[in-house]
């Protein structure tokens, strides 16, 4: 019987952070570091003609002037994959340490190294570059066209990649008479992940290495892109990760660690810190991809799907990063969730102007399930029927299986879910109360559910290493490469440690930070992998461990192991129960021993070549103003099948931090960029609108716990999940209320104004 | 040609978590600066710089600021806590921090210091408040992991205890 997993215990970092001591990269850089400051493009696309560092390096304080003209000639990937042995399935390698051809605004041309920020800040805005400029494209579509510039040299169209899935046969499907068409665009916007703390790093070098200290959620990966990016051996480069103020999929990309690192190595390996403005954080990190999806249903009459076509154009911006995996894995959700027979789809990653895009929280089923869950309302109006029974009756069925994935619904979850959502919302007297409503303001309920798959296999490699360490006293240190960021991953991983070795939770402690000398490789927290893939390395690590103890218990008390235990840190002897010693006194006797000393560990690598399904829906209820074209969120309810629940209560907390970004993407979210010139134009947190505690209703989670089969634990993703249908519900509460179908997101009121006078619910 | 220019300095003599303090500081320095760099009060985290976040809130004289464009000599005479301060002689945790603890309000932790300061000027008005007008008292804060709820269990919860009454369901 688990004892810990299961419990709401308090987070391991509680009380570090909850009194200020937790130490994020600035607080562990020592004041002496240089500053770094960069100079990024003005222009959106064209090339650095010459930069005039003559001023700058006047200037007192400025130590050094680096140029596009100086880096090393290597093209490197940045994206936070785990390295693949296939050539062909490689990261796309195509940004440069500092960029002559610039491909947005924003993008890296020079840095100054100075003494203080004021001599860097001045030095920055002291340099005069000239450029030669070629026309932009801002828009995927738009950015096939023929005539526009090419962005990268070896992507004609600007198409990175283009994927398909066919099935059946879509064009004679269509054919058969009587069928019910329901087409439509659906557009979402461009968002940043907004974490507090901005992304950061400060580098030295020690010994022949450097050392890289970075706000990351990928230390091992990060340790390799800094390898790549400077043409050095990777066992020269050592990574420390720190506790992080955030993540959210931006800081699983190689940010400016290898930039920062390089800079050490040109300054004689000076102490060198690299702090993003929030302003850069915005434009010169990641963005989350804006994708346009076009869906065409063809349906019968009674609502049984007979064919579909879905088209994705997926802003890429301007380098690959994460490339086409986004949108990939928003197109590959299409097939699974409503199963249809016959199916055309295609997918496109296209380079634009603007800002690159790489992973977000949701990782292209947020964007997928707003067009897909709208969609189905659009498909329910045209058809006439029930939200929910469409729903119930065409959503992927209880025991579907993946042929490419092999992954199973095993159980009756959307109902289960679904069935919870209404409940909790009182839905069905709600949806009835608000159909067919009149005048100025008027409420309306929706919902929306999602797909989302657990960690990565079978697409890229899923691994997880695990060391423990016993000490003298019973306890023990255990440390896997997989990434605290928030999210809590130390205290589950804490909780399933005590279980799986047999000890009290006090004894385990978690070592939080990953360094790469020491660490045992992992790739990091993306993909929801955290508590699925740390599950396996650490059940058999502690299996390993267990076993190492129990024979050296046989050897201090002569039982045989298969009458020994360990159970609460004491060892047992099973057939009556005695407590034979405890756990602490066995490695007392096993390190100081004068017949046979060693020290106890253990440390192992699980591969992992499953994959779980994690699903759950969104209810939400708005009042809309419809003079006023305002839209209030008035309740909101998430349920979650992420299977056994290792911590309720931080469970519960991850899908209230999960709702509220669907929230913002729903409704207020969008960076923005000027047509003329790419210049972004609400790059900083009053004019890009993030929720506040004022734009959300109390926010309800609740779960239905389906045990998944494939994890030790009965585990499967959550962290991104709750990110993933509240969005399309709150657009088809919105729908219901008003009649009218939103198809962009986010819907403010602009958009409401002119969508309102288009069905002519409001006048001039 | 770079401009010329002399970097001045002045003394600021405050009271830092109840202790007497002084520094000389570059007068350019903001009060967020000088308690990172010069204090090492770590608690005081920079999340934008401009005064958007709420990360590097801090009380001056029992109000809460944010200290990132609060210059470093405003604070001449001042009476400052930061987060450090809350801890008992003895290490003892105030209900507030506790609080974020057992309501799960604490996530990556890079807003909570600025949000429990925040608190503490809430919580020692005295007053009861509803939800709504708590909501607008914390909303300087921003916070991408916790979508605000457990903060406001957490706020809501020490309050009812300090004023002796029953949280209402």
């Amino acid at each position: 019987m688990p004892k810990n997993v299961g419990k709401s215990v308090a987070r391991v970092d509680a009380f570090e952070k909850a009194t200020g001591r937790a130490k994020y990269m600035d607080d562990l850089c020592d004041r002496s570091a240089l500053i770094v400051k960069i100079l990024h493009s003005t222009i959106a696309h064209g090339y650095v003609k010459s930069v005039d560092t003559a001023e700058a390096e006047t200037i007192p304080g400025v130590v050094k002037v680096l140029t596009c003209f100086d880096v090393p000639d290597i093209k490197f990937p940045t994206a936070g994959h785990p390295w693949s042995m296939d050539p062909h399935h490689q990261d796309v390698a195509d940004r440069m340490l500092l960029n002559r051809h610039v491909r947005y605004y924003g993008d890296e041309v020079a840095v100054v190294i100075a003494e203080d920020e004021v001599a860097a800040a001045q030095g920055v805005r002291a340099l005069k570059v000239e450029y030669e400029e070629l026309p932009f494209v801002l828009d995927p579509q738009k950015s096939m066209e023929e005539g526009v510039p090419q962005i990268h040299e070896d992507c004609p169209h600007n198409v990175l990649a283009h994927t398909d899935i066919r099935r059946g046969d879509y064009q004679k499907a269509i054919q058969e008479p009587g069928l019910i068409r329901v087409e439509g665009w659906y557009d979402t916007p461009t968002v940043q992940h907004c974490h507090i703390e901005n992304h950061g790093c400060f580098a030295y070098e020690e010994a022949g290495r450097v050392v890289v200290v970075s706000s990351t959620q990928i230390p091992h990966i990060v340790r390799r892109v800094v390898g790549q990016a400077l043409g050095i051996s990777w066992g020269k480069v050592r990574l420390l990760k720190p506790y992080i103020g955030g993540g959210f999929g931006n800081k699983q990309d190689a940010l400016y660690e290898p930039l920062c690192a390089w800079c050490s190595t040109q300054v004689g390996g000076r102490l060198v810190k690299l702090e993003c403005s929030r302003e850069e954080t915005f434009v010169s990190n990641r963005v989350r991809h804006a994708i346009r999806t076009h869906i065409i249903s063809w349906l019968r009459p009674d609502g049984t799907f007979v064919a579909r076509k879905f088209e994705a154009f997926s802003n890429q911006g301007a380098y690959a990063s994460h490339g086409h995996g986004v949108v990939a894995k928003g197109m590959g959700a299409f097939p699974q969730l409503y199963p249809c027979d016959n199916l055309e789809c295609d997918a496109y990653s296209v380079f634009t102007n603007t800002p690159a895009s790489g992973a977000m929280r949701g990782y292209g089923i947020p964007q997928a399930m707003f067009a897909g869950e709208s969609h189905i309302d659009d498909v329910c109006r045209a058809l006439n029927m029930d939200p929910v029974a469409f729903r119930r009756k065409n959503l992927m069925p209880m025991g579907y299986v993946d042929g490419f994935s092999k992954n199973e619904l095993y159980a009756d979850t959307f109902n289960q879910c679904m069935n919870k959502g209404m409940e909790t919302i009182d839905f069905v007297r709600k949806y009835k109360e608000y159909q067919n409503q009149t005048g100025p303001v008027r409420r309306g309920v929706g919902v929306a559910v999602f797909w989302y798959n657990t960690a990565v296999w079978p697409i890229a490699l899923e691994s997880s290493s695990c060391r423990m360490v016993l000490n003298q006293d019973g306890s023990l240190q255990f440390q896997t490469g997989e990434t605290e960021i928030g999210q809590g991953c130390d205290t589950a991983y804490s909780q399933m440690v005590a279980d799986a070795v047999g000890i009290p939770f006090e004894d385990v402690h978690v070592i939080s930070t990953q360094d790469t000398d020491i660490t045992p490789y992992g790739t990091g927290a993306y993909a929801s992998r955290q508590t699925y893939i740390g599950g396996f390395s650490i059940m058999q690590t502690a299996k390993a461990l267990r076993e190492r103890i129990l024979n050296i218990a046989h050897e201090q008390t002569r039982m045989p192991v298969s009458n020994l235990d360990l159970v609460d840190g004491q060892i047992i002897r099973i057939s009556d129960g005695r407590v034979l010693k405890s756990l602490g006194d066995l490695a007392m006797e096993s390190l100081y021993s004068m017949e046979h000393s060693q020290h106890i560990t253990a440390e192992t690598t699980a591969q992992i070549k499953t994959n779980a399904y994690s699903f759950g829906c969104s209810f939400a209820e708005v009042e809309v103003d419809i003079p006023m074209c305002k839209v209030k969120l008035v309740n909101m309810v998430n349920v979650h099948d992420c299977g056994t629940l290792i911590n309720p209560a931080l469970a519960e907390a991850q899908v209230h931090g999960g709702m509220s970004m669907a929230i913002g993407f729903g409704l207020s979210e969008q960076l923005l960029f000027d047509e003329k010139t790419g210049k972004p134009l609400n790059n900083n947190l009053l004019d890009y609108k993030l929720s506040t505690f004022l734009d959300h209703p109390d926010l309800q989670a609740e779960f239905v716990e389906n045990a998944e089969p494939t994890s030790p634990y009965g585990t499967k993703a959550l962290g991104e999940p709750p990110a993933c249908s509240g969005a399309p519900a709150i657009r088809n509460a919105i729908a219901q209320a008003t009649g009218v179908y939103v198809r962009r997101i986010p819907i403010t009121p602009h958009v409401l104004y002119a969508e309102f006078r288009k069905a002519g619910l409001i006048e001039d | 040609m770079a401009e010329k220019f002399v970097k001045q300095y002045k003394t600021v003599h405050f009271n830092l978590n109840g202790n007497d303090v002084e520094r000389s500081v570059d007068v350019r320095a903001s009060l967020t600066d000088m308690l990172r760099n010069d204090f090492r009060m770590t608690s005081v985290k920079k999340g934008c710089e401009v005064g958007e976040c709420g990360a590097c809130n801090v009380l001056i004289d029992g109000e809460a600021f944010n200290s990132c464009i609060y210059l470093a000599v405003w604070a001449e005479g001042k009476h400052i806590r930061t987060l450090e301060g809350l801890l008992g002689p003895d290490g003892e945790m105030s209900d507030i921090q506790q609080a974020f603890i057992d309501e799960a309000a604490i996530q990556c932790g890079f807003c909570t210091p600025g949000f429990i300061l925040t608190a503490v000027e809430i919580l020692e008005t005295g007053k009861e408040y509803t939800d709504a007008e708590l909501r607008k008292l914390l909303s300087g804060h921003l916070c991408r992991c916790t979508g605000y709820e457990n903060i406001l269990r957490a706020v809501k919860k020490t309050m009812y205890k300090r004023l002796g009454k029953a949280m209402p369901e």
